[in-house]
């Protein structure tokens, strides 16, 4: 502790894992609006990695909410969230935007998009798989032209209801820390629509990643007019992302209230590193310059995906860096201006870096079981034996 | 009468519920005590304060607070006169046992006591996702620790620091303005315990406390009015200083 700080403030309330909260999230945002601009945008450059985006998305909402969970001194008492919710508060919502968007949104449009195959599956697998497969048909089995027209033109719609609830659910995780007036690190209207664009930044640069991977273990070459798609939409909200933060931190250089002088000296001490170093300069100047290069020259096959996988793992540490700057920035600096604290994270603690690096490692491997029940590839439609192999 | 099987499993949801009625017993009795009738505040006057801590160790033992997690405590102000923008704060342990002699004795010193300012417009009572921080109907904000999830966002929302996060009940916990004492006709523990007065309970809706003259001719003012919480502990003598 360094300074004055009021005597309750020693202790920081939100730890690692509120900063995995809009992380996570903001991955989930993300990876929906990718897979939107096939559906609905007709890109069809990019849709070798559309149901890849969408199952990545349900993979994370999964674990969105156990950092939360975990978080709280009574998570018996959570479900009261729901019950009793209390209207003036933005935290309330979670729930109520949470489950609009899982079961709604992702749920219902992956449901639609693989009924046909679900149904093919339930027919040709054997076992304990064709039970499940025919429990996900969930007594739909007409695959008729018709069905499937049908299904197309629901999905079509579920779209379109997806992308501006995929904007409320990360731009909601943006009001929770924009509307506390109490701190000014927080405090401003901007930080909803910035963590909104870091939102499809990140979501974009994880599915880039995730289909890069799954195309190097499964042998299969990448499909580049897709990679350098995503790659160019990447390049794009980056730079308005990119843009809007600037304009946040040029705006509170610029202004420089009474809470500046308290944070200025914090951005070159404390938040030196996960701020100017890992946000700024490798989380997102580094991977600007490496995609416009892209943009900008021709060049080779094998520079350009190295190019990509390096520019997407940077991207990543940036928007993890930034969600750290705004969590645990926000609570570093006591609320007279007159002093710093210092977060001690702890390791195999409820809320240490252990459980973090698990809730991280988690989306994975949901991603993992959920490829294999419902491959998302398209060159190869599952067979029996192909299914039966996967076991 | 018959009971079968299936009315006992109909009955006995609703014998959980009677018991746990019958488990949280009656409300203490305040017979004389209308809650309408009331809107409480605090008035705090710098110029009397001596930083002897005796409101902060009243407190901690009238509301079992735990070490090192305060619902009231005093901070002391050093402004050099040569340097108004250094300004020099600290509060050790909450100046429970009082301050040892300042480093420097030229320009100004002087003592802020700190509790929960019971806004009016709170934004811990705004942000509270279950409504467990609520008001009183005379003013008072309090937290229902059987409700409380402990998210600890209205610790976040509080501008003045005066929440905590209880470390063994893992609720939210702050000053309740003595509330089993004051609906009972008594002050809170720290006003009852300061020896020059520098804190005083404030009904200001009655007529005949004297908060009201005190507010007529004295110059009062409220921590961070920028933020229009409806803060309702009312500094005499605050300096431009103090956060």
């Amino acid at each position: 502790m360094e300074g004055f700080m009021y005597p309750n403030e020693v202790e920081l309330q939100w730890s690692v894992l509120i900063v995995l909260y809009p992380f996570l999230t903001g991955l989930v945002a993300g990876a929906f609006i990718l897979a939107s601009l096939e559906r609905v945008f007709r890109v069809e450059e990019v849709k070798p990695t559309y149901r890849l985006a969408l199952l990545t998305a349900l993979a994370f909402l999964i674990v969105a909410p156990m950092p939360l969970q975990l978080h709280l001194g009574h998570p018996e008492r959570s479900l009261e969230m729901l019950l009793t919710p209390h209207r003036s508060s933005a935290m309330a919502m979670f729930g109520f935007v949470y489950l609009w968007y899982l079961m709604a949104v992702l749920v219902v449009e992956i449901w639609l998009d693989y009924r046909k195959d679900i149904v093919e599956m339930a027919q040709s697998s054997t076992g304990l798989r064709r039970v499940l497969y025919r429990i996900m048909t969930l007594g739909s089995t007409n695959i008729s032209p018709e069905a499937l027209s049908l299904d197309n033109r629901v999905g079509w719609v579920i779209t379109i209801i997806g992308i501006p609830s995929a904007f409320l659910l990360h731009g909601y995780v943006g009001f929770i820390f924009g509307s506390v007036k109490a701190n000014p690190w927080w405090s401003t209207p901007l930080m909803p629509v910035v963590f909104l664009f870091s939102a499809m930044v990140s979501g974009i640069a994880l599915v880039m990643l995730v289909y890069m991977l799954t195309c190097a273990m499964r042998k299969v070459s990448i499909d580049m007019r897709c990679l350098d798609t995503i790659a160019k939409y990447l390049f794009y909200t980056f730079i308005i992302d990119f843009t809007l933060e600037m304009l946040d931190l040029i705006h509170r250089i610029y202004e420089a209230d009474e809470s500046f002088r308290s944070l200025d000296f914090m951005m070159h001490t404390k938040l030196f590193v996960s701020q100017i170093v890992l946000q700024i300069f490798l989380g997102t100047v580094t991977p600007l310059i490496l995609l416009a290069l892209t943009q900008l020259f021709p060049l080779p096959v094998a520079v350009r995906k190295r190019i990509y996988a390096f520019s997407g793992c940077c991207t990543l540490i940036g928007i993890l860096a930034m969600r750290w700057n705004v969590v645990i920035g926000g609570q570093l600096f006591s609320k007279s201006f007159l002093g710093y604290t210092t977060y001690k994270m702890g390791f195999v603690t409820r809320e240490g870096l252990a459980p973090a690096i698990v809730l991280v490692i988690l989306p994975f491997i949901i991603l993992y079981v959920l490829i294999k029940l419902l491959p998302p590839w398209y060159e190869e439609l599952p067979t029996p034996n192909s299914a039966s192999a996967a076991d | 009468m018959n009971i079968s099987r299936r009315h006992i499993m109909l009955l006995l949801p609703a014998a959980a519920i009677a018991w746990e009625h019958v488990l949280a017993g009656t409300p203490e009795n305040s017979p004389n005590f209308r809650a309408t009738d009331h809107w409480w505040g605090m008035l705090l006057d710098i110029t009397k304060c001596i930083g002897c801590g005796s409101c902060v160790r009243a407190c901690q033992n009238e509301n079992h607070v735990p070490d090192d997690y305060f619902r009231t405590w005093v901070e002391r102000y050093v402004i050099r006169d040569w340097g108004f923008e250094h300004i020099m704060v600290d509060s050790p342990d909450g100046g429970k046992n009082g301050f040892p002699p300042p480093s420097d004795n030229t320009g100004k010193s002087f003592f802020v006591p700190k509790l929960c300012n019971h806004c009016a417009d709170s934004p811990c009572t705004q942000v509270c996702p279950v409504g467990a921080t609520f008001h009183t109907p005379d003013g008072v904000v309090l937290v229902d620790q059987t409700y409380c999830v402990g998210c600890r966002y209205c610790i976040q929302a509080c501008p003045y620091g005066c929440r905590y996060f209880h470390p063994t009940k893992h609720v939210a916990d702050k000053c309740t303005l003595c509330y089993h004492r004051i609906t009972k006709g008594l002050t809170t523990a720290c006003c009852e315990v300061c020896p020059t007065g520098a804190r005083q309970l404030a009904d200001l809706k009655d007529p005949a406390d004297p908060v009201h003259e005190f507010l007529k001719t004295h110059s009062v003012q409220v921590l961070k009015p920028h933020l229009a919480t409806g803060a309702k502990a009312f500094y005499n003598g605050l300096d431009g200083s103090v956060r």
